[in-house]
């Protein structure tokens, strides 16, 4: 009897004390809701984006409804809008991206948490994350005089002369285009894609390396056959997140991909990006529904982005999760 | 035997062909890195003089001049979006450091993770329609509410990760001592991590200080020395693009120089960021 109500007293005790304690210190009250406040704010900003930018996309959204996402016509002085034109440079821009960023990243960070000596890994990674550093702005100087004209002299007379049958790598090249667009969103994103897969990689148990080479497999297959099949989702992450950089990449891209909205089958061509009309044009803008419609744009490529980066983030997340409460 | 050698080296020569091409991989991926930081030294370093950084542009034809003004403006931007930024991350993430499980705090991480995905023109633009609309006309306010909304989420997540290194050994022996949570946090916690968060805010100060897309519709841009926080101001990254998409040869040369000095600051700052948690970490 006098036993278990000891017990009882013991194990209500945290509960009792901590409810004392939040009220006999009206100062870690104060603590708590005050940085509380401050992380309402995180998440207030997201949704005050999400409703700003439905808000100002609102005039454009009643007047084009669907037809604005598969109309090629954006003509401001007719008051007429529509985005294909951009979605579909966004879209390709950014596959192409993908296409010549993934390999590469993989590769960086397959190498920097499995083979790579341990002295040289953390200044390599170091190294390796400086691309991301390097201002957006500061790639489109170096796109325009260093990457455009070398396109322009070396690599699209080479593609032109080797695979000019395909209908991708015809037409007139001027150095500006989709391909050196592409490849300016490639640089710029490879290093989110590796940073993320290396996070990915180390999360991933050594014992499970350890027993497939215990087993005689070889480093690769190790990775083939173990580390990689569980580091998937979060590898498919890594991948998601990259493509959502380069979706919403702007200065570099709209200083080489030659701005003019047109589609065309050959990756030399000229195109334009979401990103890129939204800058160009946004201060030019005369008229409400003009300003509206690049406003939607915006809103399309926000909606997809957050989407992208919510899909990616649980993937990553699966496999790993940052820790809550370890300390 | 043999078809089992055979197996053995072909296993093998997978193998090397893999670590091979891993290693191709990180010197291609090196390229872009080299040859940018080349040209930019290389063709940025001959416009650098004393005019570079305190002169007014020249209009256009017109040799000479400098971006004094661009300079004065970016310090103007990153110093103000600082002011905004920093309190609400660092305090965001001290919340999701001292009080983690919860919902609540899965979910504000979540929204920061989110968030640092989020395009920054189209951070640009509800800058645009929150402060510029509301006060009428561009301003360096207006770029500074963008820029500070592109940090919050660096600023939120590294202090969390920061202040989750402190050992929990120094947090007992203060509330041991039976001081308060708060005080334990305040006077404890966050002073030690304090370098820690140091870091964070350098490496957000290295990201916007580079942006450029934000700013063209809210801070705008300048040709003279700004007259105040509430008026356009011009800023080291949109001048580079304004002068680099232009014909003229003496404005290239200005953007390169201007390229360089933003360059050195971004790489400097991410230097010293790295050197001062190495430091904290082998130091323990």
């Amino acid at each position: 009897m006098a036993q278990t109500s000891q017990v009882s007293l013991i194990r209500a005790q945290p509960r009792l004390l901590r409810r004392l304690g939040r009220e006999a210190n009206p100062g870690d009250l104060i603590f708590r809701t005050l940085t509380g406040f401050f992380a309402v704010t995180v998440v207030l900003v997201v949704a005050a984006m999400a409703i700003q930018m439905t808000l100002g996309a609102s005039l454009s959204l009643r007047e084009f409804g669907l037809g604005f996402i598969t109309s090629v016509d954006w003509d401001p002085v007719r008051e007429s809008f529509g985005a294909l034109p951009f979605i579909f440079g966004t879209v390709v821009s950014s596959l192409l991206a993908l296409a010549l960023a993934v390999p590469v990243a993989l590769g960086v960070a397959l190498y920097l948490t499995e083979l790579c000596p341990l002295k040289l890994r953390q200044p390599l990674a170091f190294v390796i994350e400086l691309l991301a550093a390097v201002p957006s702005v500061v790639y489109g100087l170096w796109g325009i005089f260093a990457l455009a004209p070398f396109m322009r002299d070396h690599v699209e007379p080479l593609l032109k002369s080797t695979l000019g049958f395909l209908p991708f790598f015809s037409g007139p090249h001027q150095g500006y285009g989709m391909l050196t667009g592409g490849i300016i969103l490639s640089i710029m994103i490879l290093p989110t894609i590796a940073s993320v897969t290396r996070e990915v990689l180390k999360a991933i148990p050594d014992h499970f390396r350890e027993a497939a080479l215990a087993l005689g497999a070889t480093k690769w297959e190790s990775l083939r056959d173990v580390v990689l099949p569980l580091a998937r989702s979060g590898i498919v992450g890594a991948v998601i997140l990259g493509l959502g950089r380069a979706l919403g990449e702007t200065m570099a891209v709209t200083m080489v991909i030659g701005n003019r909205a047109e589609i065309s089958a050959s990756l030399f061509a000229p195109s334009y990006t979401m990103a890129s009309v939204i800058a160009n044009e946004f201060t030019e803008a005369t008229g409400d529904l003009y300003l509206s419609s690049l406003s939607e744009i915006g809103l399309l490529l926000f909606v997809v982005t957050l989407l992208l980066n919510i899909v990616a983030r649980l993937l990553v997340w699966r496999v790993a999760r940052p820790a809550e409460g370890a300390r | 035997m043999s078809d089992s050698d055979g197996l053995y080296r072909r296993r093998h020569a997978t193998d090397t062909f893999f670590r091979a091409a891993c290693m191709v991989a990180v010197a291609l991926a090196l390229i872009p890195l080299v040859s940018v930081l080349y040209y930019t030294a290389a063709r940025g370093i001959g416009g650098i003089d004393l005019d570079f950084f305190t002169e007014l542009p020249k209009p256009v034809g017109e040799t000479g001049g400098g971006m004094g003004n661009a300079i004065d403006g970016t310090l103007r931007l990153i110093g103000m979006s600082c002011a905004i930024g920093i309190p609400v991350g660092v305090l965001a993430g001290v919340f999701l450091a001292e009080f983690p499980g919860t919902r609540f705090a899965t979910l504000v991480r979540f929204s920061a993770d989110v968030m640092s995905g989020i395009p920054s023109i189209t951070v640009g633009i509800f800058a645009y329609s929150v402060v510029v609309l509301k006060m009428g006309r561009f301003s360096a306010i207006a770029g500074s509410v963008a820029l500070a909304v592109i940090m919050l989420p660096t600023v939120t997540r590294t202090t969390e990760e920061l202040l989750k290194l402190v050992p929990a050994m120094l947090r007992e022996a203060a509330l041991g001592l039976g001081v308060s949570k708060w005080r334990a946090t305040v006077h404890v916690v966050l002073r030690t991590a304090a370098p820690g968060i140091a870091t964070g805010v350098m490496l957000a100060v290295a990201r916007v200080g580079g942006e450029t897309a934000p700013l063209l519709f809210t801070a705008f841009n300048n040709r003279f020395w700004a007259d105040g926080m509430d008026q356009p101001v011009a800023s080291l990254p949109v001048q580079i693009y304004t002068y680099a998409v232009s014909p003229f040869e003496d404005w290239h040369r200005q953007a390169w120089a201007a390229a360089l000095v933003l360059v050195t600051l971004v790489l400097l700052l991410n230097v010293t960021a790295k050197l001062l948690v190495r430091h904290r970490v082998s130091g323990r």
